[in-house]
């Protein structure tokens, strides 16, 4: 049976000229390849983004800082924003997809390969065109122009009137190409894991990562749209001289807010689901214990899906809608807590009473547990419609959301690296140098955003680049980009640990973590197609029963 | 030329004054709770902590505040405990003997209990602050509010006070309310341009002046003073440097102040020549002087611009110096902002800026 999925052996021990390797990743639609280039770009674009909000943290060390100028910093904050979000997470969740689904769920590449390639390339050049916009924005003699509306572009801040030139129509154009490409993998990703399972993994014995992988891909679709509207809008208003958001010609800024936040309030839950799909992964394999709750922890995924689409006027609190409007979107908001809670309740379960292996992608994952209860705790604070009139877009909501993102997302994401580079690469990362990338980057998160929630608590806004001495936040400021130095310290070790391992590790073999999934029953890394035999599996630990013939879980589940 | 601005030596010199006291109370309850947030400053003004509340929607606000913060609080130390204690005792030792834990596939009733509960928990949430929502949103104008209008522009604060025929910029004055006799301030919020936000934290939450659209928030001080704010909405270059200060005076001290604004500017035979400079070159596209000819209105109105203590809407005080460095290169003060350089000669630039001095 399942046994024989153990074949193929690597077979590209013959080297190959140089330009032949770089022809065949390029016009490669194996799933494996792409998902390795949307992460390979994607750290490419981490880098860049890490860059901007390096200098915008140099900026705030002190107040009345002359470090760069206000209309530098602006572009700063718009291309970290846009990029860390459209180039960095989604396309390196969207590869770890690519190259995990198939896999775990017994499949020999994505449903539509032409259409994978198609989707990455657009997300690739979306991100070059983005940045393009530094030289192209104003035209060649006017170089050094980005766009400077901020990540959300609220209107009228992008109409010609005040922002003339280009940059902004790079920000529109490279959004759009990329959100097609989005939308592309999202439907790939949906046929895939719908029509490609293989024989006896029913929905309920897929691994969990393929379920929040449907559920991602299934927001993305809603969710893409009405950004990808909202972007045409403005191009028409922009080229055209449409007045969908023009207010000096009666268009509505309020319009493109709901637009924005339609998309942009699911698409939190887009880039977290898949690290909670890593972490729902990990968590049991280093406690040796099968996850807690399987139905339930896909039932709330399923919900944070459903809400998740009914939240996003949070975000608008301030915008004077009325009472009535601002007591649903506060509990909308805070009900979403609950399916989020009960996640956080399953993987502490599943510890309990395991074996809990602290390596290098536990560690990180651990972490994520800490912080992602204080980021749904803070998150709970500002669905209070009222404090959110005193923390909306200050520095608390910058804190909260980089708890999101980093203290959840990043830190899974880190983890789910070691924890599939072996597979990927076929060798060994190095685990002292996974300790020290951890340590280094916890503290430097924590002393970066745990340090930033005060400032506002103190009455800082967002998005300022620079501000008065005496009200109380320059120690808070210093001590948030002191931080930064240890995460830029971390960030290196592990690109280190990362090139060093891949040329010195030690060969991993097929499956160093003794782990349950299909994708650890193939060679590492996999061979084209991934498996000399389609697998038949009968439980949601087709590996576990194999190794445990005389207790296996089918006859549990 | 000098490029540095100089703070008027009236504002407090907080920086040898502060006290530091702060106790880094980082412990498991709440991340949050460091004791500048709640502690006691020399010049509180200074501080627009959200904590010190000094207005009706400001404490309800800080009382809901503290209220779901104890409950985070609660649920932190709870959740915390758990995680470090399943991740303590469960850690695999050294003499483990490689035996795999027993597998636990899942528990309903568990789940239904770490559903019920939460469900419950939001409830009670979500009708304490329903309740302040209301409260704030639906409050009653009183026939004795004084009303604003509060123009946002790119980037600066203008301020109306229709029924008293006043117009001034950047420093809102309002009497102080009190508790037997109400005199709330209702500001009715609007946008020249693009969107900005009213914050001013001691006083009330924030509300956004947007363009096409009317929007309404009210305070209603009960102690004298000066409370710092500024825009909390990203609009444009010099959002930093759109800073917001409201005077709270006594009744009589804000009667007074109306009288003042009231009259049309003096007219001083001192400063002859700097006014037909001012009302020759391309000040007067942009500026009122009322009583003049000048009656521009993209820029502040300058009638009674000495009585205001900054210039460039709080970026500098308002002092000799800094009125000629603004004059002869905004810039220099406020790079982005949309007062061009004047391009004056030294002696029409000291001249405009001794007619200015007598707009008091």
């Amino acid at each position: 049976m399942a046994s024989e999925t153990i074949a193929l052996t690597a077979a590209h021990d013959v080297p190959q000229p140089i330009g032949t390797v770089l022809h065949d990743w390029v016009v490669t639609v194996d799933h494996k390849k792409l998902g390795i280039l949307y992460i390979l770009y994607a750290l490419v674009f981490l880098v860049i983004g890490g860059i901007e909000a390096t200098i915008m943290r140099m900026q705030l060390i002190v107040p009345h800082n002359h470090f760069v100028s206000p209309q530098v910093f602006n572009r700063m904050f718009t291309m970290h924003g846009t990029t860390m979000i459209f180039f960095v997470t989604m396309p390196i969740l969207f590869g770890f997809g690519n190259y995990l689904i198939p896999l775990m769920i017994g499949a020999r590449d994505m449903a539509f390969p032409r259409l994978n390639a198609w989707s990455f390339w657009l997300t690739a050049f979306g991100g070059l065109l983005l940045y393009f916009s530094f030289i192209g924005g104003n035209g060649l003699y006017g170089a050094g122009n980005a766009p400077d509306v901020g990540w959300f572009a609220y209107a009228p801040l992008t109409a010609t009137a005040f922002s003339p030139g280009h940059s902004t129509d790079f920000w529109t154009l490279g959004l759009l190409v990329s959100g097609f490409g989005s939308i592309g993998t999202a439907v790939n990703i949906l046929a895939t894991i719908v029509c490609l399972r293989c024989p006896g993994m029913t929905l309920s014995k897929m691994p969990l990562l393929a379920w929040l992988n449907l559920v991602m891909a299934a927001m993305v679709l809603l969710a893409i749209s009405p950004l990808t509207a909202a972007q045409m809008m403005l191009s028409l208003d922009r080229f055209l001289g449409a007045h969908f958001f023009d207010t000096l010609a009666g268009g509505s800024a309020v319009l493109w807010m709901h637009f924005f936040w339609i998309f942009g309030h699911p698409e939190v839950y887009v880039l977290v689901i898949p690290a909670f799909a890593f972490a729902s992964e990990i968590i049991p394999v280093f406690s040796r214990k099968p996850i807690f709750g399987y139905p339930v922890m896909v039932a709330a995924t399923v919900c944070i899906g459903f809400v998740g689409f009914s939240v996003w006027a949070h975000h608008m609190f301030t915008v004077g809608m009325n009472s009535y409007a601002n007591s649903f979107f506060t509990i909308t908001t805070m009900v979403i807590g609950v399916p989020t809670g009960i996640k956080i309740f399953n993987w502490i379960a599943t510890m309990w009473g395991g074996k809990i292996i602290l390596k290098t992608p536990m560690l990180f994952c651990i972490a994520f547990l800490f912080q992602f209860l204080i980021a749904g705790l803070t998150g709970i604070m500002l669905s209070a419609a009222p404090f959110d009139w005193q923390l909306g877009n200050s520095y608390f909501v910058v804190a909260h959301f980089h708890y999101v993102i980093v203290g959840g997302i990043l830190f899974t994401l880190f983890g789910a690296f070691y924890y599939w580079f072996p597979k990927m690469s076929g060798r060994m990362y190095n685990e002292t140098l996974g300790k020290w990338h951890f340590w280094l980057f916890f503290i430097g998160f924590h002393l970066t955003f745990d340090f930033m929630h005060v400032p506002g608590l103190l009455g800082m806004p967002r998005r300022i680049y620079t501000y008065e001495p005496g009200r109380g936040w320059d120690v808070w400021n210093l001590i948030c980009t002191i931080g930064v130095f240890f995460q830029i310290a971390g960030t290196l070790v592990f690109i280190g640990n990362l090139l060093w391992s891949y040329f010195n590790g030690k060969a991993a073999g097929n499956d160093p973590w003794d782990a349950w999934t299909l994708e650890w029953s193939t060679s590492s890394p996999p061979v084209e197609y991934n498996f000399a035999k389609i697998p038949v599996v009968k439980s949601r630990r087709p590996l576990w029963d194999i190794k445990h013939p005389e207790d296996p879980d089918w006859k549990y589940e | 030329m000098v490029r540095e601005i100089h703070h008027n030596s009236q504002e407090p010199n907080h920086k040898s004054k502060r006290v530091i006291q702060w106790a880094p109370i980082m412990t498991a309850g709440c991340l949050l709770a460091a004791s500048p947030v709640f502690g006691n400053s020399e010049d509180p003004s200074q501080m627009p902590n959200m904590f010190k509340p000094q207005s009706s929607p400001a404490h309800s606000i800080f009382h809901l505040s503290l209220f779901v913060l104890a409950i985070c609080a609660v649920i932190f130390v709870i959740v915390f405990s758990l995680l470090t204690y399943s991740v303590i005792k469960f850690r695999r030792r050294a003499d483990d003997d490689g035996r795999e834990p027993p597998p636990v596939y899942g528990s309903n009733q568990i789940e239904l209990a770490w559903t019920v509960i939460p469900v419950l928990i939001v409830l009670v949430l979500f009708l304490a602050t329903a309740r302040v929502i209301h409260a704030i949103q639906q409050a009653r104008k009183p026939p004795e509010a004084i009303e604003v209008i509060a123009i946002g522009h790119q980037f600066w604060w203008e301020f109306r006070y229709p029924a008293l025929g006043v117009v001034t910029a950047n420093e809102l004055h309002v009497p102080s309310s009190d508790r037997s006799h109400p005199t709330p301030t209702f500001i009715t919020l609007l946008s020249a341009d693009t969107d900005h936000s009213f914050w001013v934290p001691r006083l009330a939450g924030k509300t956004d002046l947007i363009p096409n659209r009317v929007n309404q928030m009210w305070i209603d001080p009960n102690e004298t003073g000066i409370f710092v704010g500024q825009c909390a909405q990203y609009c444009g270059t010099q959002h930093a440097k759109m800073l917001l200060r409201v005077y709270v005076d006594s009744p009589d001290q804000f009667q007074k102040w109306v009288q003042e604004q009231s009259k049309p500017a003096q007219v001083s035979e001192s400063a002859k020549e700097g006014r037909r400079i001012f009302e020759t070159t391309a000040c007067i596209n942009c500026h009122a002087v009322s009583g003049t000819v000048a009656d521009g209105r993209f820029g502040p109105d300058l009638t009674h611009l000495m009585s205001r203590d900054t210039i460039a809407s709080g970026a500098a005080s308002n002092s000799s110096e800094n009125l000629r460095l603004w004059i002869h290169d905004p810039d220099a003060i406020k790079p982005g902002s949309l007062m061009p350089a004047m391009n004056l000669n030294q002696r029409d630039l000291d001249a405009v800026t001794a007619y200015l001095e007598t707009l008091r």
